[in-house]
């Protein structure tokens, strides 16, 4: 592209902007509203997929050895759990160790003296591949022989599980409304530019104009426009994202969530954005000026 | 040069405007096209410049087929004609060689070269003292002047106007006829549609005349028989 062409679209594509400065402020306000709901919900979906890996991460899953079973025949049922589907791994705890480890989290208290660890069973720790087939692994494990009982968190798994579902299918339907509707504020805020310059139009159409030419400098509004309001979202969410994180954070009662930093999202959230937003402004200009383009 | 062979025209409403027109203008030829209101005229330049297509037989402009043109080459095509208008259709906010130069510009021209032909062609139509007014501060015959030098900028083969008279009194009409003329003697084809008959009498040039579509007369002498 020469140099001086490359310059005409720019300076006409800002030259646009102004000309409509209240359509292209609504427009970028509606691109910038449209990113940060779709933006919350991703952040919303990442993180609860980055508790539930944690919680997948965490031995969750207690399945109890018959009482009656030498230490060598509890060994022995390691293989059969690990060789069930799903099942990541399986960590042997004798009752000694599970004991000790019991004592520990109440701190050694005194409550507890004169009893040993004979009251409890050996267990396995299972460590589960996807939590969300936690209730089929569950009746699964609970069949090999000399397993009396498996402890597992459905209703927390549950009720998390569902949340991401729930969290994906609003996102997927939100985003794809939200990108309609920026679409058609912003391929009408270019059609006001291109009806205004239609005799323009017309002009370079007669003297020879290639469609490319005519229709470079409505994209270049609709790109300015899109990653203007990629970049204004991106900060607003970073702003947004702190402040919720934090409050959630002070709340004692959700102390058991960890949240992604936002630096862990940052890059992949301004290059989803950035993308809609140009993807936004491109697709919007070309069909703003589809309609002159026809002869 | 232009040909056409056969050409039929009906509008989607089903109005037939052109029932089998062929005449062929050859390259440095000057010609008028004559008619009534409604004959056709408009319609033959449109299918020159492209804006639509003939229903059935060819149009043939500067070795481009019409006809039968891909649609990333109409560009192209139209670089090698200047086309001009009744109403003139100048850019109202930018000045007199604005108006020129843009028509250079956006078919990629250097700054260059446009300073180099823009004051040429203001020369060539006489407002090279006008060239920092806007539209609205000419007359209508400087209007004109303008979109034929508009027109020539890209130096076209063919030059076609539409009526280029037709808003102008007669003494502004024969300028602007006497323009073309000039225009045509560099070296380029012009064809102009009119339907004024003591205009074209005062040039001896040929005269196509066409009336329900159909041509009626073709020939020399700058006489036309339409009002029979
Ligand atoms: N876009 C159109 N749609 C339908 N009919 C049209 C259209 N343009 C012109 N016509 C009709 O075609 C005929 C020829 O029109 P036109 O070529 O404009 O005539 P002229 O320029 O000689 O006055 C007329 O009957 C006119 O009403
Ligand atoms: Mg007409």
């Amino acid at each position: 592209m020469k140099g001086n062409r490359f310059f005409y679209y720019i300076r006409e594509g800002i030259n646009s902007i102004f000309n409509h400065g209240f359509m292209s402020f609504a427009s970028v306000c509606i691109i910038v509203a449209c990113l940060i709901i779709m933006g919350s919900f991703t952040l919303l979906a990442l993180n609860v997929d980055a508790i539930i890996d944690t919680m997948e991460s965490q031995n969750e899953i207690l399945a109890l050895v018959n009482d009656s079973f030498s230490e060598d025949q509890a060994r022995a049922i390691g293989p059969l759990i690990e060789a069930i589907p799903n099942v990541s791994r399986a960590v042997y705890v004798s009752r000694d160790e599970a004991w000790e480890d019991f004592l520990d989290t109440y701190d050694n208290s005194s409550r507890f003296e004169g009893l040993d660890s004979d009251i409890i069973p050996d267990r396995y720790e299972v460590f589960l591949d996807d939590i969300s087939l936690m209730a089929q692994t569950q009746k699964d494990i609970a069949e090999v022989a000399g397993v009396t009982d498996v402890m597992a968190p459905l209703s927390i798994m549950r009720g998390f599980v569902r949340i991401r579902n729930i969290v994906t299918i609003i996102s997927i339907i939100l985003v794809a409304m939200l990108f309609l509707i920026s679409l058609f504020i912003m391929s009408n805020t270019i059609k006001l530019t291109t009806f205004e310059r239609r005799d323009e139009i017309a002009i370079m159409k007669m003297v020879g104009a290639t469609s490319l030419f005519i229709r470079w400098p409505f994209v270049v509004q609709g790109l300015i426009l899109g990653l203007i309001g990629s970049l204004v979202s991106f900060l607003l969410e970073w702003g947004v994202y702190q402040v919720v994180v934090e409050r959630i954070i002070s709340n004692s009662g959700f102390a058991f969530m960890t949240f992604l930093p936002f630096s862990e999202v940052a890059l992949p959230l301004l290059a989803a954005f950035a993308a809609v937003g140009l993807g936004v402004g491109t697709i919007g200009s070309l069909l703003a000026i589809r309609n002159y383009l026809k002869v | 040069m232009v040909q056409f062979i056969d050409v039929f025209k009906s509008y989607e409403n089903g109005t037939k405007a052109l029932r089998g027109v062929s005449f062929k203008i050859q390259d440095g030829e000057f010609a008028f096209l004559v008619g009534p209101s409604g004959s056709g005229k408009t319609t033959i330049i449109k299918l020159l410049t492209g804006e639509i297509a003939p229903t059935d037989g060819k149009v043939l402009v500067n070795d481009y087929d019409l006809s039968n043109i891909r649609f990333s080459k109409m560009p192209y095509m139209r670089r090698t004609l200047g086309v001009v208008f009744q109403d003139y259709r100048l850019i109202e906010d930018k000045t007199v060689y604005e108006n020129v130069a843009f028509a250079m510009r956006v078919i990629g021209a250097s700054a260059k070269e446009i300073r180099r032909r823009v004051p040429y062609v203001l020369e060539l139509v006489g407002l090279d003292t006008r060239s920092r007014r806007h539209p609205q501060e000419l007359s209508g015959g400087e209007q004109q002047r303008v979109a034929i030098a508009r027109a020539l900028v890209n130096n076209p083969r063919l030059i076609i106007a539409d009526e280029p008279t037709g808003n102008l009194d007669p003494a502004r009409s024969l300028e602007i006829m006497m323009l073309l003329q000039k225009i045509n003697e560099l070296g380029t084809t012009v064809l102009v549609v009119t339907h004024e008959k003591e205009l074209v009498e005062s040039f001896s040039k040929r005269v196509i005349a066409i009336d329900g579509g159909k041509i009626i007369s073709d020939g020399m002498g700058g006489y036309y028989n339409y009002e029979r």
